[in-house]
């Protein structure tokens, strides 16, 4: 084994472990198993090698070498491509849809764990080289490069970390009640619903809730229809939905109250639980496409925070 | 993709006799509510479209 031969196979089993630590198989079937699983472990360690030999490329003065990193950056640009192609290719046989925000926020967070995976391994591997120059013995080398790789790997992750929409509003459960045709929650209307059976239904099973926001900042991005349709996306999955193709009477809308901001949803779930209901609602991710931080802005001062819930 | 024609009235259920379409839109006429219920239900399955109630006695059915 050559010099860097230790050095290459830490770097790569560190930016793999950052990736299968990055890695969330969850009741929402992101990425889907075993197949997805595969392919995204395989693309991890393809990812981690390029990281791991940066470094002794370039101590071997084979700056050549590096434009491998060049290749790699495209590399992950076609693993969001893929994600995104894939995604939208099973939209349509999605009950409720995703949406081509939420696609996009997915598609963004794959991308972005491989390159947190190079980083990773390329962080292991200068800090073993470092360690070597200084002429520790081996095992510290190896504990030093493990410890500072883990230390990023953790430090990527918190970084990389998604808000949940309870960090931004609050949820509460709704009424459900008709006026005339129309379906309102919390007296905004949802949508004409003409068959008197539907009706029924609604008024029997139909759940509802109430997203109000805590800040300005977070009303413009509940206004996000991208944003609104991961929750309604979300919700439907976790809570199973009643509804089929020919029914569009029962799809979960959630509507904006637009005298403040609040969003209101109905939904008749396979699982007739608010409690339920309320936390897949809260545990829905805030699409970074959607977050908007009008308070942070000059024009956006605290009068505008103020307007909470009172227009 | 699901090329069809959407966003737009596709059928109207009415007992209002008096009612006329002046375009394509086609009209069913019904005798009683429950019929009017009932046809819109069956139109609306054959469409995958949806009934939306006007309150003057007439429904349309629309493909969202």
């Amino acid at each position: 084994m050559n010099e860097f031969g230790v050095q290459i196979i830490i770097s790569l089993i560190m930016g793999l472990l950052a990736r299968i630590y990055m890695i969330r198989i969850d009741q929402r079937q992101y990425p889907s198993y075993p197949q997805g699983l595969i392919s995204h472990l395989t693309l991890g360690i393809i990812a981690a090698s390029l990281g791991a030999v940066a470094i002794p490329a370039l101590v071997q003065k084979e700056y050549s070498a590096v434009t491998f990193l060049a290749l790699a950056a495209q590399q992950f640009r076609d693993v969001r491509s893929m994600e995104r192609q894939s995604l939208d290719n099973i939209e349509p046989t999605e009950l409720v849809p995703r949406g081509t925000a939420y696609i996009e926020d997915i598609a963004k967070a794959f991308e972005a764990r491989n390159y947190m995976v190079i980083i990773t391994s390329l962080v292991t591997g200068i800090t073993f080289y470092s360690i070597k120059l200084m002429k520790f013995t081996i095992i510290l080398q190896i504990f030093f490069a493990v410890l500072m790789g883990g230390s990023i790997a953790f430090l990527l992750k918190r970084l990389l970390r998604r808000q949940l929409i309870m960090e931004i509003a609050e949820v509460k459960s709704g009424h459900i009640h008709f006026d005339g045709p129309l379906l309102m929650v919390n007296d905004v209307v949802i949508m004409n619903i003409g068959l008197k059976a539907s009706r029924k239904i609604y008024e029997e099973n139909g759940l509802a809730v109430e997203i109000i926001p805590r800040d300005a900042n977070a009303r413009a991005t509940l206004a996000n229809v991208g944003q609104r349709q991961a929750i309604q996306h979300n919700t439907s999955i976790q809570l199973g939905i009643r509804k089929d193709v020919d029914e569009p009477d029962f799809t979960p809308i959630a509507r904006r109250n637009p005298h403040n901001g609040n969003i209101v949803m109905a939904i008749i779930p396979m699982e007739p639980s608010i409690e339920l209901l309320i936390e897949a609602v809260k545990r829905t991710p805030v699409l970074e496409t959607a977050k908007r931080k009008p308070l942070e802005s000059k024009a956006g001062s605290k009068e505008n925070n103020q307007l909470k819930g009172e227009l | 993709m699901d090329f069809g024609i959407t966003e737009s009235i596709i059928a109207i259920i009415t007992t209002d006799r008096s009612m006329i379409s002046t375009t394509t839109v086609p009209i069913f006429y019904a005798k009683s509510e429950d019929e009017k219920e009932k046809l819109s239900l069956l139109v609306a399955k054959i469409t995958k479209g949806m009934v939306h109630d006007l309150e003057n006695g007439s429904y349309v059915i629309v493909r969202h």
